[in-house]
């Protein structure tokens, strides 16, 4: 993407391909663990699932160091402020992955506590339903978006 | 301001003889503050002075130090064990830190808002609501049939202690006997889960304090538990087993060998843990003397389970309130002495030895028979009499659509959860529906216990401290 100007478009398609390549092999997500979701993230990243295998095994503390967002749990109204602070605060290119039904839709909380669906306030890339999802329908999600990141589909 | 409460009474519009003393002894400011309650209120109806700083939510500033007149507990200055400073620094100089609530080591999003002296935290003030779900509210839309889905997910590390509490209250309304086969699935299910419980506690301890191959150590036996779960409820976490009238399903095929199977693999990860931990100078130094609380601060800010047990208070549920016939199963409450981050460590080691203990007479002891009680009026007819008669075809539509009715009256249910007494109170106004649920969950209390123990300690004891006291924010959310 960085360089447009290339002499020939199978130079800047390949050049695309690779970036991309790079991209989804070392995309780093932030912590933003919120509810049951996020042990279910952590089961994730531990041994018997080992997020290593995808490069994204570094969950990293501050949003400046991250790439991936995974919304993992309910979005509260107070907590939204906070989550688009964080995501504003992640460098581009970013994504989202929202992470079980609370925070695709609300899940089974219609009440006036939650954010129905944390699309309300941030972009979002792969939803992954369950209530939690296990860690193989979260790695289902990340294989996906690493295939939308590779495709192009997702342009940033 | 006066350090005492007082209360505003309704002597603005009528002075008396005594007024004017009173008034001399105000600034100006105060009387400004007085018209503006008297614009407010009608008078007699004010909120009291007291209340007026406490009720605002505070998020963005710490009270004035002279409005102080939260108790000196909360200071730490009357608390003999912890690490006092004498030199009481000059509020201007305290430096405001902002911990969370997006932070790895808060367990969620907990907010803590800390003044520092230096390296030495001075005040401490938890902000929570971070995660608050209205599920209490969300409850009373419920009927209770569909209840246990909306508890289970309060604390997520151990729903099936919530579950439980839910259902004991509701049973104790309906007057429902749970036959004994179903009462030793749900003590085998909820020793399960405070093993887990414990051992994800293991894993962002060891974290927390830098080893970070705990996280790894920790959820990998906990797989182990949680396999077993999956296999017996069909679900990872949030399980919807243990319902009102007794359990959802029979345990599966096979599931004795599961157990003898994390019979053996969890004593050894426990062992290994230990290993790894006893010896450790590291991980002694920053649990040892960390996060101090007494006996006395424990029961005064309603302090349960393992920190009120590792302060050497001989108190579980299980022994003083025995719940789903646990009393029939042999185990010891382990009691610390110290009250100190250490000591919750090996509390939490012995009692997740004491759980496995538990499983292990559960299995060889389960009897036959139900596992959920035969009152019609709360349990669904067998699957089997669907298929041949209309009556149960229709009993089952009504009890999963509008489902059963609850005698009117309250009733509270107390389980010791793996991190305290939780307990449900059910209201009920003879409807299928609760007119008010609410939980008494044990981690608001430990979030509530925070500033008694980080107060005049170390910056670095703050996440051990955190830890230690194993908050789940859905619980204290809720």
């Amino acid at each position: 993407m960085a360089h447009r100007s290339g002499p020939s478009g199978f130079l800047l398609t390949t050049y695309d391909a690779a970036i991309n390549w790079t991209r989804t092999r070392s995309m780093w997500a932030a912590t933003f663990g919120l509810a049951c979701c996020a042990i279910e993230m952590m089961a994730t990243g531990a041994a018997h699932n080992d997020l290593a295998r995808f490069g994204m095994e570094v969950f990293r503390a501050s949003p400046r160091q991250a790439d991936l967002m995974i919304v993992a749990g309910r979005v509260s109204q107070k907590m939204a402020p906070v989550l688009r602070q964080v995501y504003d605060q992640m460098s581009e290119p970013k994504w989202v992955i929202s992470m079980g039904a609370c925070a695709s839709t609300g899940g089974m909380f219609n009440n006036y506590a939650l954010v129905q669906g944390v699309d309300e306030v941030v972009p979002v890339d792969v939803y992954v339903p369950g209530c939690p999802p296990g860690p193989q329908s979260l790695i289902h999600g990340i294989l996906t978006l690493q295939d939308k990141v590779m495709s192009g589909e997702i342009v940033r | 301001m006066s350090d005492t409460p007082n209360v505003v009474t309704g002597d603005l519009e009528a002075p008396t003889t005594e007024a004017p003393a009173e008034a001399e002894s105000t600034s100006s400011e105060t009387a400004d503050r007085k018209r503006e309650v008297h614009d407010m209120w009608v008078a007699g109806t004010e909120e009291p002075a007291w209340m007026r700083s406490y009720t605002d939510e505070g998020a963005q500033e710490i009270l004035a130090a002279e409005d102080e007149s939260a108790p000196e507990l909360t200071r730490g200055t009357v608390v003999e064990d912890d690490f006092i400073f004498d030199d009481v620094a000059d509020d201007d100089e305290l430096q405001i830190l902002n911990m969370g609530p997006q932070h790895p080591s808060t367990h969620g999003v907990l907010r803590l808002h800390l003044e520092l002296d230096g390296e030495t935290i001075r005040r401490v003030k938890p902000i929570i609501g971070y995660l608050h779900t209205g599920m209490e509210k969300t409850a009373e839309t419920l009927t209770y049939m569909q209840g246990s889905t909306n508890v289970t997910r309060m604390d997520y590390l151990s729903p099936m202690h919530m579950e439980l509490a839910f259902s004991l209250a509701v049973e104790s309304l309906l007057g429902v006997e749970i036959p004994e086969r179903g009462q030793a699935i749900r003590v085998l299910l909820t020793e399960l889960n405070r093993v887990s419980s414990h051992l994800v506690w293991c894993a962002t301890q060891g974290t927390d304090l830098g080893a970070v191959s705990m996280l790894i150590f920790g959820l990998r036996d906990r797989e182990y538990i949680l396999q077993f779960f999956e296999k017996v409820t069909g679900l990872r976490m949030n399980h919807n087993f243990i319902r009102p009238g007794g359990v959802a399903a029979d345990l599966p095929d096979g599931w004795e060998e599961d157990i003898e199977a994390i019979l053996q693999k969890v004593p050894q990860g426990v062992s290994e843990y230990e290993e790894l931990f006893n010896g450790n100078p590291i991980f002694r130094d920053r649990t040892m003397g960390v996060g101090v609380i007494t006996p006395e601060e424990c029961k005064a800010l309603g302090v349960s389970g393992p920190i009120a047990r590792a302060s050497g208070i001989n108190w579980d549920l299980r022994k003083a309130f025995p719940y789903s016939g646990i009393d029939k199963y042999d185990f010891d409450v382990p009691v610390g002495k110290h009250g100190d981050v250490w000591d919750r460590y090996l509390v939490r080691m012995e009692e997740i030895k004491q759980s496995l203990g538990i499983v292990k007479q559960v299995l060889e002891t389960i009897p036959g028979g139900d596992y959920r009680t035969t009152d019609r009026k709360v349990t669904p007819p067998p699957r089997k009499r669907i298929d041949e008669s209309m009556e149960a075809l229709i009993h089952h539509f009504k009890l999963f659509t509008s489902g059963f009715k609850v005698p009117a009256g309250e009733s509270y249910a107390a389980v010791e959860s793996p991190r305290g007494e939780l307990g449900m109170y059910v209201v009920s106004d003879g409807r299928e529906k609760p007119w008010r649920l609410h939980a008494r969950t044990p981690s608001f209390n430990h979030v509530q216990a925070l500033p008694t123990m980080m107060t005049d300690s170390l910056v670095a004891d703050i996440v051990a401290t955190i830890a230690s006291a194993d908050p789940v924010l859905g619980d204290v959310d809720r």
